[in-house]
Formats: structure tokens, sequence, C-alpha cells
């Protein structure tokens, strides 16, 4: 949930901050959550990776399953336990249900009083996100900058993510795509949760280590079985969370990024990537806070009823600059050059934060594995282009 | 949150009052709200998004006398789909139009100074406003010059206008124009070549232009040429819009979104930018 006013810590004064709960009690969570009236989305196997979809219950879930990533890699695998959160990020990321990939925004009928525009009602069954890593809550969070934070509000996002549910997860390994300890943004999801799980399976014991951030995340814990022991708790999420920070498989240097790709908005790189890049927009696609969108206005065949319709757009088609004297950036260089440069420098004028949160996808859906790390270190090793900003 | 619930993402009914022509390809519109009540209030250098049924919409900057109660006045150059399907609206059509929206040109914040208003082809309409609204105030402000450069005398905009302006003499008026015929008597050359012909206090001048980016590049090194500061020269940029509000992506130019920390952008700000091929 968006944080209200009300002060959660008080609404929590009567219950432990920290509890666990068995795995077999996690079905009790999902029972919970549809009483409570939310739709569960989390991960689950499909088109051979994992995704995110509704849940029907815990079994749902890819339990046994891990993935193994690289660029331009990713590879379902079985586990050699029953994790059910034993896997890292993948294809899909919650903008999918914030952020629709594709929806109305209104709806018009020509009339003989001539128009009449009808605002697409937005009612949303009230989400629950279960299984969200610390890089994908913190793009959740980035991303309520951009569609809530403004003079403006969307009211699509808002509608979707004003009663969303977040149940954060600690991730228990990285993947070799994985870069979110540079970026700040994981292992630990630290807040902006719910509710957040860690998943331990030690000496043939398999429970959780749930930590209760809201109001809202104590009531549905209410009716879900539970030990108070605190004891140990905070340490095991840390010592669970430090391995994890030691296994990222890339690292970015972040450090004076921000004029770093302002400085270098020449460097030979540009033309080095561009080579390479397929300008495909899968890591647009992929990114959990690239928020861009176009519409579409259609009518029917009566040519009598209109509609607009918005649908992720991407920096990296031509046709995103289009003016009708030309396009503003027409080569790959140019597309990749503003892709990145607004993530990791832009992002922080407009929104004062970064636009990367170190989930490694764009690395791994890159369909030529184009890395986002090695793209910074190049340009940071050879600074030929990099004029003193100073002057 | 914000407390500002209201769907910026949904036009409003607005009714066609006139379409008038003022060039081969250049029209204006005026409209007014379709549920009664009065056109929202704009200030100089903001802009509507312009929607035609089944089309879609353009960003088009409003060009009408903020000074005055007046129909909503937009001026259109025929481009692409929409602003061809806007060309034949007729009176009695009605258009869904959001906005205004952007930032103004500083015109309260030129009081007690000497401003320049440059203007490239249809550039001159964003700025009419900005015009209206210094000749409305005269006395607030030093010397006022415009300086408009067109393709040809056929492509002048606003002849009613720039007759009156012209026959006033608290005001400089300078036309140029690209090629002409024999019958025409003004200059013939870039606009930038009148600004040298303009008196005005260099350490307390305000310049306003808009018109291609070329032509405003041009223009800021003339003006800069003339020692008119770097603080004081602001520009109305451009780029494909979808939105107006800063969620779509597409205007971004540099760290800026040109939707909502623009249209107008004091020099400095994007200096950096402007030399540069595609930002």
């Amino acid at each position: 949930m968006i944080s209200k006013n009300e002060s959660f810590s008080d609404a929590l004064s009567a219950e432990k901050k920290v509890v666990f709960v068995a795995k077999k009690d996690l079905p009790a969570l999902f029972d919970s959550l549809w009483t409570n009236g939310f739709r569960i989305l989390g991960p689950t196997l499909g088109e051979g990776a994992i995704v995110y979809e509704e849940l029907n219950g815990v079994g749902d879930l890819p339990i046994g399953w891990t993935d193994e990533q690289e660029g331009a890699t990713y590879r379902l695998k079985k586990r050699d336990d029953e994790a059910l959160f034993g896997y890292n990020v993948g294809p899909h990321t919650w903008k999918k249900f914030l952020f629709p990939p594709k929806h109305r925004l209104w709806s018009a009928e020509a009339s003989t009083n001539g128009l009449e525009i009808t605002e697409e009602k937005q009612v949303i069954q009230k989400f629950a996100f279960i299984g969200v890593r610390a890089c994908e809550l913190k793009a959740i969070l980035i991303q309520d900058k951009v569609f809530l934070g403004g003079e403006h509000v969307d009211p699509v996002y808002h509608a979707r993510r004003e009663d969303a549910l977040l149940i954060a997860v600690n991730c228990t390994q990285a993947g070799k795509t994985c870069f979110c300890v540079s970026m700040d943004a994981g292992p630990r999801a630290e807040s902006g949760f719910d509710l957040c799980l860690t998943e331990v399976l030690k000496e043939g014991e398999h429970y959780f280590i749930v930590e209760i951030g809201s109001a809202q995340g104590a009531e549905i814990m209410a009716n879900v079985p539970h030990s108070n022991e605190t004891r140990e708790a905070e340490k095991a999420i840390q010592t669970i969370t430090a391995k994890t920070a030691k296994q990222m498989g890339r690292v970015m240097d972040t450090e004076n990024i921000q004029s770093l790709l302002q400085d270098n908005f020449d460097h030979p790189r540009w033309d080095d990537v561009a080579s390479r890049c397929l300008t495909c927009a899968n890591c647009t696609m992929a990114c959990p806070t690239c928020f861009c969108s176009t519409v579409e206005d259609v009518t029917d065949i009566t040519g009598d009823h209109a509609e607009r319709w918005r649908q992720w757009d991407s920096c990296f088609t031509l046709d995103f600059t289009y003016m009708n004297h030309g396009h503003a950036r027409t080569s790959a260089q140019s597309r990749y050059r503003q892709w990145m440069t607004h993530k990791l420098s832009a992002w922080f004028d407009q929104f004062g934060t970064s636009g990367c949160v170190g989930c490694g996808r764009c690395i791994t859906w890159c369909p030529v594995a184009i890395d986002i790390t090695e793209e910074v270190s190049a340009i940071r090793e050879n600074q030929t282009a990099a004029k003193p900003t100073s002057s | 949150m914000s407390e500002s619930l209201a769907n910026p993402l949904l036009p409003a009914p607005y009714r066609v009052l006139r379409n008038q022509r003022n060039t081969h390809d250049v029209f204006t519109l005026d409209v007014e709200p379709v549920k009664k009540g009065n056109s929202p209030l704009f200030s100089p250098g903001q802009f509507n998004m312009l929607y035609i049924f089944g089309k879609g919409d353009a960003a088009i900057s409003i060009s009408g006398d903020p000074t005055k109660e007046q129909p909503l006045r937009h001026t259109i150059r025929r481009a692409g789909v929409v602003t061809q399907a806007l060309e034949q609206v007729k009176p009695g059509g009605v258009l869904g139009i959001r906005g205004p929206f952007g930032v103004p040109w500083p015109v309260k914040e030129a009081e007690g100074q000497d401003v320049l208003l440059v203007a490239g082809g249809i550039g001159l309409a964003p700025l009419r406003p900005a015009m209206y609204t210094l000749l409305a105030n005269r006395d607030k402000y030093g010397r006022i010059a415009l300086f408009y450069g067109a393709r040809t005398p056929e492509d002048l905009l606003y002849l009613s206008d720039l007759e009156q302006w012209r026959g006033r003499f608290d005001l400089q008026v300078c036309v140029s124009v690209d090629t002409a015929k024999r019958n025409w008597m003004g200059d013939v050359g870039v606009v930038t070549k009148l600004i040298a012909k303009a008196s005005f206090d260099p350490s307390n001048t305000v310049a306003l232009v808009c018109g291609p980016e070329i032509m405003m590049r041009f223009s800021v090194q003339e003006l800069k040429k003339n020692e008119i500061k770097s603080g004081n020269i602001f520009l109305s940029m451009e780029r494909n819009m979808k939105c107006a509000v800063g969620f779509c992506g597409h205007c971004q130019y540099g760290p800026h979104f040109i939707c909502k920390d623009g249209p107008v952008f004091r020099y400095d700000q994007v200096q950096s930018l402007l030399g540069k091929r595609e930002v």
C-alpha cells in the first residue's frame, strides 16, 4: 500500500514487527489475502521462464525451480530443494500490472451535438504482489515518482497502485546479471513493503521470517499462524542477504555517474555499442522503471465511435522522436545513448534518483548481450571525449 | 500523493467558432468550451493538446490575447495527419482539448526591461500572446522590438496585427523574408540580421525567441554578439509529444521534459544541448 498519513507504528503497537511462519502455513497467507479481497499475483512457471501471473495457490509458485542467467541467456533449472523463492528476477516486471502494456484511456462518440468523451473507469480488484524483490520494490517506488509524484497524477497507475499490497521477498541468492548492491537497491528489502519474507531452508526446516511493514500487512498476518519468537531473526536476515550481496554477478561503479554520462555525449563508445545494438527495445520492455508510452487513436467501422489506447513505447524506436520535419534521433548511437544517459543520469535531474535498480534484466534479455555495466566501465575508463565540467 | 486527481489525459469538448485562413498552409481556429463556462486562463507561451475525432492530437501553442475575454485561439500550420484534419474543421465542429500546459514566457519577470521578440515562421504564434501582454502593459516595459522572419511575403502571419504594430511609435517591428518578388519593399534575408537594427540596452534586455531550432541557435549567437546575457534569452523548444504532462517520455531533451519543464527554457538551461546532434 502507498503509505497513508496513518502512523502504522502505532497500529502495530500490539504486534511484533517480525514473526516466523512455517512453510506449511503459507497457504493461510494466501487465504488471508483472498479474504481481504486481494487478487494474488506472483512468480510462476510460464513461457519457459519464471513470469508474474495470477496465483491460485502456493502450488503455483515455481517450487524447486531456479534460473541461470547471463548476458542474452536465461535457463530454468531444477533445484535440489523445495525452495519457493530460490531464483532471481525473470522477464516480467510488476509494471505490467501497475501500468498495463496496453490499455484504453477513453472512448469518444461523435454525436449530432459534436463529441462526447467518456473516461475509462478504473475498476480494479486490488492487487497483492507476492515475491517482490528488493530491486523491484525500489523500481516501484521510482515509478511512483514518475506517475504520482508530479503536478499531475496518472489515473491508470494510481488506481492500480493505490491499494496494491506489496509482499517482498529477500533474495537468498544472486544471479550472474545482478548488481543491485551497486545501485543501493538490494538485496535486502529495506522499506516500502507491507510484508517481507525471508525464506529459510536449514537442517530439514523450511520456514519464513516475516517482517511486517505496515498496518495492512499486520492485518493480513493476523490470520496466518505464526510464532512470535523474534530472537535471532534480524541476524538471520542479515546473514542470508549478506551472502547474497557477495554473489552479485555484475558491478557498476556509480561514482559521479550523472556527470560522467553528461560529459561524454560524444564518446566513441556510443559508436561501438551501436554496432552491436539491434534497437529492438527489449531492454526497455524488460526494465522495471522504463515508463515511456505512446497512444493510438482508433475508430470503429461506423466511424462514430473512437477510442484512445495507450501502450508501452521505447526510446529505441525511430518513431519515438518523430516530428513533421524529421526524427530527432535517427542513429542507433543516439538512441542507445538516450536510453542509458536517461537511465543513469537524467533520471537524477528529473526524479532525484537513479533510474536503474541493478536488476540485470536489460543484460539478460538483450539478444546480443549488451551489458550496461560494461558500457559504463568502457566510458569511465577512456574518457578521451570528456571535457572538464568546471570550465 | 498529490491531491489533484483530475485526469490530465482526458480532453474536454470545444466547439469551433471560426476557422480562418492565414496563409496557404496556416489557419487559425477559435474555439470555446461546449459545456458552459469560460475558456481556461492561459499564460503567453503555453500550449494545448488538440484532439480531432479518431485522428489523434497535436500540441498547438495558444496564440490569442490573454488580456482579453475572447475565444481560445490556435494558429496551426498544416503538417501532419492531425493538423490536416484540423484544417478541414468547420464552424460548429467539435474538438477535444487538454491544457493549457507548459512553462510560459517570462513576461512578468521582464517588466522594467527592454524586450526583444524574435520569431521565425509559425514561431510568431506562441509569441503573439506575449506581445499582446506587453502592449496591454506598455508603460511597464522599456523598448519593445519584434523581429519576424518568414519564407515569403505570402507566408507572413497576422498581417492586420503587424500593420497595427508597425503604426505605433512605441514599438519597433522589423520583418524579413527569405525570398520575395520585386514588389516587396522590406528586408530580404535571415531574421537574425535584423537584430543589429534594433536599439536596446543589452544589460537590461530580455529576448524571447521562437522558431525552427536552427533559427533559434543563430538568433542566440546574434543576441549574444549584442551582449545580451544568456540568462535573459528564452527559447521555446519543440519535440514529439503524446501526453503533455511528463508521463509518456517522448519529449525528453537531455534532462528536460519539453512539456512540463518547457516549452519555454532559459537559454542557459539548454545551452549545452542546442548545438548537439540527435539529443
